[in-house]
């Protein structure tokens, strides 16, 4: 980006009020490979793309267990990533043991906000380049928290960070409205397609994508690579028994897809390149 | 001036009994449920055995307040572990970790006196037995607790393998199958009952082997 003449310390404010450090840490998130998150009523789940150095190296971790009712996705820099995790670990653990019972999800992400908010008021400290979608389940509810390198923090229904992000935004954008009466396997199926958006035109498969459930009755854990391939699959499936047709009419193309009876899968399938169906 | 003497103790002992054998593809932990108070009764329901981990049991008799706090701290560490380690601790491992734990509060100790019963990473039963300061051994059987002078003898008499000085050491396990340890530590437990006034009510046996753990409940003398 430019150089500015107010940006080597993270304690300089620029002449418009802008804390450039702070800003140049948000950057690092958007550099991030892509994570996103929806919840509804009951349940959140988080997805994140894997992403390699090389073919010969395993992927990162990005999806991280803090408690059986919490998880976290993380985007930017996961060094950072994982020592927050560990960080949130321990709060929990601290919580549990002297309150005996689990910590609220809120009241995490604040601590959280504040320990983000701590670097960026010290001359030598940095901001934490990673931004993180907390998913956690509590008396009040399901909850999707995004914690930014800033210190922030906002709840969301639904949100997508990280390197693509806009196009799952896009895509939850228009149907984050159903989404707190769905039921779980819709929500999971929601965001494996918000990820295969992030893809734009890569082949979505298990290996590269990452999916993680918590909900009433469901501990969070990241669900095994098997299922998430069948339920990639049966996007397959419906993609390719509506190829014949190659009509580009979106009304055709629904036809085709009732006819099959694949009604329950609303993600439906696209051709590469094409927007979204439309339901 | 005679030195004078505190008349508050930081510490009390809440009674009980526990016992431990291991078998060679099982294990089982017993322990009554009675919780004392010098010559009184405070419930006749109190559990003193504790899931560690997948495998790994443990029963503390003792200072009950210390025993609840020391099954506290070692679940916690356990958590940590899984998040390092993406699995469960393994019996022998939580051994250690029980001692090292004990230890670190050698000046003030954890008034609690273990066994922990479990199975080993190959699946065979392992027994460890402490003492307040976190000295530990694995031994195929031990008791712990108010009733263990009246049943270690026993157990000795029933369990102990010949002087390793004699033959070669054998192994720790006990020959014995599973329904007839569980039967032995029902009838040691019902001799303990007789003369110790501390150990009676019920008596709680967790069983541990390939397919889990499962618990099994007995009545006791309740005098």
């Amino acid at each position: 980006m430019f150089r500015n003449q107010y940006d080597t310390d993270v304690t300089t404010w620029s002449p418009a009020g802008r804390l450039f450090q702070v800003e140049y840490a948000m950057e690092a998130v958007k550099q991030g490979s892509a994570a996103i998150g929806l919840r509804s009523k009951t349940h959140v789940v988080l997805g994140c793309v894997n992403k390699a150095n090389s073919e010969l190296s395993s992927h990162q971790k990005k999806i991280f267990k803090v408690d059986d009712h919490i998880g976290v996705a993380i985007a930017g820099l996961t060094a950072d990533g994982r020592v927050l995790s560990r960080y949130m670990r321990n709060e929990c653990i601290n919580y549990s043991f002297t309150y005996e019972s689990p910590l609220p999800v809120g009241r995490l992400v604040v601590q959280l906000a504040d320990k983000a908010q701590v670097c960026t008021q010290r001359s030598w400290k940095r901001p934490y380049g990673v931004g993180l979608l907390v998913a956690g389940l509590d008396e009040s509810g399901a909850h999707l928290y995004y914690n930014c390198p800033s210190g922030n923090y906002f709840e969301y229904q639904a949100f997508a960070i990280g390197s693509r992000s806009q196009a799952a935004k896009t895509y939850l954008e228009r149907r984050f409205e159903n989404f707190t009466d769905s039921s779980r396997d819709d929500l999971v199926k929601d965001a494996i397609t918000a990820i295969r958006e992030t893809l734009q035109g890569e082949t979505l498969k298990s290996s590269i994508c990452t999916i993680a459930v918590v909900g009433v009755g469901e501990p969070f854990h990241v669900l095994d690579q098997g299922t998430v391939q069948q339920i990639i699959d049966t996007f397959e499936i419906a993609a390719e028994q509506e190829d014949p047709a190659t009509e580009p009419d979106a009304a055709t193309g629904q036809e085709a897809a009732t006819e099959q009876g694949t009604a329950a899968d609303q993600g439906g399938s696209t051709d590469e390149g094409a927007a979204p169906m439309d339901i | 001036m005679p030195k004078e003497q505190a008349n508050w103790s930081p510490y009390d002992n809440n009674g009980g009994s526990c016992v431990a054998v291991a078998g060679a593809d099982y294990c089982v932990i017993a322990a009554d449920t009675r919780m004392s108070t010098g010559y009184n009764i405070l419930t006749r329901d109190y559990s003193k055995i504790c899931k560690l981990a997948d495998k790994c049991v443990m029963a503390s008799s003792g200072f009950q307040a210390d025993v609840k706090a020391l099954q506290k701290h070692l679940a916690a560490r356990h958590l940590i572990y899984q998040h390092q380690h993406n699995k469960q601790m393994s019996c022998p491992a939580m051994a250690q970790l029980l001692s090292n734990t004990l230890y670190y509060k050698r000046f003030f100790p954890y008034y609690s006196f273990n066994v922990l019963g479990g199975l080993d990473n190959e699946g065979k039963g392992c027994v460890f037995t402490y003492d307040a300061v976190g000295s530990y051994e694995k031994v195929g059987y031990s008791s712990q607790g108010s009733g263990s002078t009246l049943i270690m003898p026993f157990l000795d008499n029933q369990l102990k393998s010949p002087s390793p000085l004699l033959l070669p050491a054998q192994d720790a396990v006990t020959p014995l199958a599973e329904a007839e340890a569980i039967d032995l530590v029902k009838t040691v437990f019902a001799l303990a009952s007789e003369r110790d006034i501390y150990t009676g009510d019920k008596l709680e046996i967790v069983v541990i082997n390939a397919d889990g753990i499962r618990r099994e409940y007995m009545d006791l003398r309740k005098d």
